[in-house]
């Protein structure tokens, strides 16, 4: 077990130190000089502001000190949590930027992952070996799986928003109030988020079942399963251990569709102009913002590798085998 | 008379047409009997064995019938075999290996499977089964996993034989385990018969010097058929049927010495079973066969206990 | 296992009977049939679409906010743009990118996957940590930076990065092919009479596992489809041209939805859905051809 931790932690530790090193890498790649390029860009109307972010760049980027200061300094601005400024909200910290969106991202992807996990799972493991329910939840969940996030989010956004009028299709809250711990404002929140919540939730959906669903088949025909059927256990038995099983790479499957996951939100957010990571995406991208868009994608890699620790550590608390230490889960 | 077969076909469905994996065999196993069960693969032992107690989706009961204790199996129709599966028929499966589900503690899975029989785990019992065949108490504290390969194989075993069936199905059951643990295998399952845990027992295997050591009668089967059926001893040291003696013959030791001949493989292969030749399916492949052989041979009592289907048996 | 199998082997595995077979089941598959044909009717209109509609896609050529007509099949955007016209150009970007991206994937993850498969020691654990690490980066964002910073605007260079982020998984999936292929008979046959590496992987080893290939890439097909959608949606799209990603930005960015244009964003997506979904049946119908187990009786 501690092989497989020691393992996993590595293989983390080097994918953060490589996207780090992609980070520092990239604006390097850019024609010209750098930090002129980025300035000129930049959609920045104060003449101060070009000033000052021009020493902060210069000084930041060092770029009069060999490679490998640059580089080392790049991980020391990165330990003191310094990600730089924002261009678009100068002189705003990208720390505090990113603050501000990452409890909106969280607040929808935790639950529409969760949630379209554990109900994905159960409806495809019922789907599995019953003719009539698989011939029905094989093709919605196909259709799931293939559509664009973006697009289901359209959808929903013009049918339940504009035409039906039922939920907000922008923003968070409404422009008329102002954040608070209200009921109100409370009340308003969850409003915003059902749209973009279970537009997430069913596109993650049929990805769920079906990968369930082709488990559970697998399981059913394992050896095991046989023995039990000769033996006369009934089906009851047989499924229940066929799902705990089938659970496995299941939960291996989770932690590979983060990236999926991830990019789902982004899309999804930026469809109903939800104050997370993914308008601000938007925005960095829109004002030439590369600082705060660094800073985004080293939060979201980070975001990434932590939820990938803690599947781990899920995983081997479900299958014993881990545990026992006569074998490894091979993901 | 504890299992009685008589002109049992089974036949497998596939899109070219029926592969008549069983066709016709009849045979008796006798209260207390270990019946050795040999031939090729693709001979239709494994189907025989599958037949009694659990067919797979693409099987089907064609013709004849199997008693057990004088009653008759409904081994066609799934639902109604359940109540005989585990308590009457049981199986030793040649997958032992991954027989258990990996996940559960092993004292947990057995207790699961009982209770979802609609009977109580007697833990007495259960002890004295792992004692039978030397397995220590603590397996039932530990996942399939941490078992070595035999110490799987007895488990399974164990399992299988709980509800005291009267026949006991050991189907290929040596083929994964390394030579030593074979033998100790094939005794514990032995050890079955002679402790009274199972009435008879029918052991399926490739290997003809194996079953000698542990079955009192052996049949050997060939392309669907019973080619022919014998007290072990008889079977080894007087075959009568040319496909059994060229095994016998094959067969580097089978008690009997056979240093200074060769190993010889039986050149050709047998029949398809989509749509077999008329007559002896051995005729092609037999050294002996004559005008007579495109008639089938009927199985026919040379001797008592000894039948053989072969026109030329009595030479 | 069964007396079946046994029976169906002994047969002389003739390679051309096995290809008859796997069309005679590849006819009898409705998954394959239906799916392959809403991929192909898709390809078709994108290749035929073109030449039949006379405006380029985002030029101005009727009343803006047009609902569908006889004239303007799938109506006008809120400029004036030709819906019809963009859509046909559009499925020709979506097929380049599928096809380019998932190529590019599918080449690499082989590559990776051949090799740490059939060497394995230390070249496999290399091979299996880098595999990791890119498996494990969220493969959009990696995306946003590269094409944001270097302003990768072409289809091609989208492609190229996104078949590049990509194929770790099909690389995982073909290298534990590979290592169940390594100890074969035919394997070792090859080995003993001298054949290189490259010779086994690409003679013995690539063509036993054909089948299992070409699902894979169809997968990469379709995922590089999606990943090329969502990154014109946050508008790192080609900037030459039109994609249905792209038009799905501009719809969204020119509130389409709360105009009402409901013409403008449903085609897009509704292709993007039904190509990508059409690829996943239809590969789940090639699986049952080419898997004999999962057929059902």
């Amino acid at each position: 077990m501690r092989r497989y931790f020691g393992r996993k932690l590595l293989v983390y530790a080097l994918t953060f130190a490589v996207a780090v090193t992609v980070n520092w890498m990239i604006p390097r790649f850019m024609p010209g000089d750098p930090v002129a390029s980025m300035l000129a860009r930049a959609n920045v109307s104060q003449p101060q502001a070009v000033e000052a972010m021009r020493t902060y760049y210069t000084n930041l980027f060092g770029l009069d000190e060999p490679l490998w200061r640059q580089y080392l300094n790049f991980w020391g601005a990165l330990f003191r949590g310094d990600f730089g400024t924002s261009i678009w909200v100068f002189p705003t910290p990208v720390s505090t930027v990113i603050m501000g969106a990452v409890p909106y991202t969280l607040g929808l992807m935790i639950p529409s992952v969760l949630l379209s996990y554990f109900v994905g799972n159960r409806i495809g493991a019922y789907a599995a070996r019953r003719k009539l329910l698989d011939n029905t939840v094989l093709p919605v969940g196909y259709v799931l799986t293939a559509t664009p996030y973006m697009w289901l989010a359209v959808l929903l956004a013009w049918g339940l928003g504009v035409v039906a009028g039922v939920f907000p299709v922008a923003g968070g809250y409404s422009f008329s109030i102002r954040p608070s711990l209200s009921a109100d404002f409370l009340l308003d929140l969850l409003h915003h988020w059902v749209l973009p919540f279970f537009s997430l939730f069913l596109v993650a959906l049929g990805g769920w079942a079906i990968g369930m669903r082709n488990m559970i088949i697998y399981e059913l025909e394992s050896d095991y399963s046989n023995y039990l059927s000769a033996l006369g256990a009934p089906q009851r038995l047989i499924r229940r251990y066929a799902f705990r099983n089938a659970m496995l790479p299941q939960i291996t499957g989770l932690a590979l569709q983060l990236g999926v996951l991830v990019a789902g939100a982004l899309v999804t957010e930026i469809v109903f102009a939800y104050p997370g990571l993914g308008s601000l995406i938007l925005k960095a991208i829109q004002n030439q913002d590369f600082f705060l868009l660094q800073g985004i994608f080293l939060f979201i890699v980070l975001g990434v590798l932590i939820a990938n620790f803690v599947i781990d550590i899920v995983y081997v608390l479900v299958d014993p085998r881990t545990r026992t230490g006569m074998a490894g889960a091979s993901a | 008379m504890s299992l009685r077969v008589t002109d049992l076909r089974v036949h497998y469905k596939t899109l070219k047409g029926d592969v008549r994996a069983l066709d016709g065999v009849s045979f008796d196993v006798g209260d207390g009997e270990i019946l050795g069960l040999a031939g090729e693969s693709g001979c239709g032992k494994t189907t025989l064995g599958k037949s009694l107690i659990r067919m797979d989706g693409r099987m089907r009961h064609v013709g004849g019938k199997v008693e057990l204790d004088g009653e008759e199996l409904p081994i066609g129709d799934d639902r109604r075999m359940n109540p005989f599966r585990f308590h009457k028929v049981s199986l030793v499966p040649q997958y032992s290996m991954s027989a258990m589900n990996p996940t559960r503690k092993i004292g947990r899975m057995v207790g699961e499977l009982l209770r979802s029989r609609g009977v109580a785990l007697d833990q007495a019992t259960l002890e004295s089964r792992l004692d039978l065949v030397g397995l220590p108490r603590e397996v039932l504290q530990r996942y399939p996993i941490e078992l070595s390969g035999g110490m799987k194989q007895r488990m399974v075993m164990v399992i299988s034989t709980l509800l005291d069936p009267s026949l006991l199905i050991a189907d290929e059951i040596t083929s994964a385990l390394d030579v030593s643990t074979q033998k100790s295998v094939a005794t514990a399952l032995a050890g079955f018969r002679e402790s009274g845990v199972v009435k008879s027992m029918v052991f399926i295997t490739h290997d003809l010097s194996l079953t000698y050591q542990i079955a009192d009668t052996i049949m050997v089967m060939y392309a669907g058929k019973l080619a022919e059926k014998a007290p072990a001893k008889t079977m080894v040291e007087a075959p009568r049927h040319p496909y059994t003696k060229l095994l016998i013959d094959s067969l580097p030791e089978v008690g009997v010495r056979h240093t200074e001949r060769r190993l010889a493989g039986i050149a050709g292969s047998p029949p398809s079973l989509l749509d077999p030749p008329a007559g002896c399916r051995f005729r092609d492949r037999c050294p002996l066969a004559f005008d007579r052989c495109a008639q089938e041979p009927p199985p026919v009592e040379v001797e008592p206990g000894h039948v053989v289907a072969c026109w030329k048996a009595d030479a | 296992m069964t007396a079946l199998q046994e029976v169906a082997t002994r047969k002389p595995p003739a390679s051309a009977s096995v290809r008859r077979e796997a069309l005679y089941f590849a006819l009898r598959n409705p998954k394959l049939l239906i799916g392959a044909a809403i991929v192909l009717l898709f390809l078709l209109a994108g290749l035929v679409g073109p030449l039949l509609v006379s405006a380029t896609p985002n030029e101005y050529v009727g009343k803006p906010m047009d609902p569908p007509s006889s004239e303007y099949w799938f109506g006008t955007t809120t400029f004036g743009q030709d819906v019809f016209a963009q859509f046909v150009h559009g499925l020709r970007t979506t097929f380049l990118v599928g096809v380019l991206g998932g190529g590019i994937a599918a080449i690499v993850g082989m590559m990776v996957g051949f090799v740490a498969g059939y060497r394995g020691g230390l070249v496999d654990e290399v091979l299996n940590m880098i595999t990791n690490i890119i498996l494990v980066l969220p493969a959009l964002a990696v995306l946003l930076i590269i094409n944001a910073y270097l302003g990768i605007r072409s289809v091609g260079a989208q492609a190229l990065f996104i078949g590049l982020t990509s194929w770790p998984w099909a690389a995982r999936a073909i290298r534990a092919q590979t290592f169940s292929l390594r100890g074969r008979d035919f394997v070792d046959l090859a080995r003993l009479s001298g054949a290189n590496t490259w010779k086994i992987i690409t003679r013995e080893i690539g063509p036993n596992m054909s089948s299992y290939l070409l699902l894979t890439f169809i997968l990469l097909f379709g995922n590089s489809i999606l990943i090329a959608s969502s990154l014109d949606f946050i508008g790192l799209g080609p900037t030459e041209g039109v994609s249905l990603g792209l038009m799905l930005q501009n719809a969204s960015q020119w509130s389409a939805m709360q105009l009402g244009l409901w013409w403008w964003f449903i085609p897009p997506g509704a292709a993007i859905t039904a190509i990508v979904g059409a690829l996943y049946v239809a590969n789940v119908g090639l699986d049952e051809v080419f898997n004999p187990k999962l057929r059902q009786t």
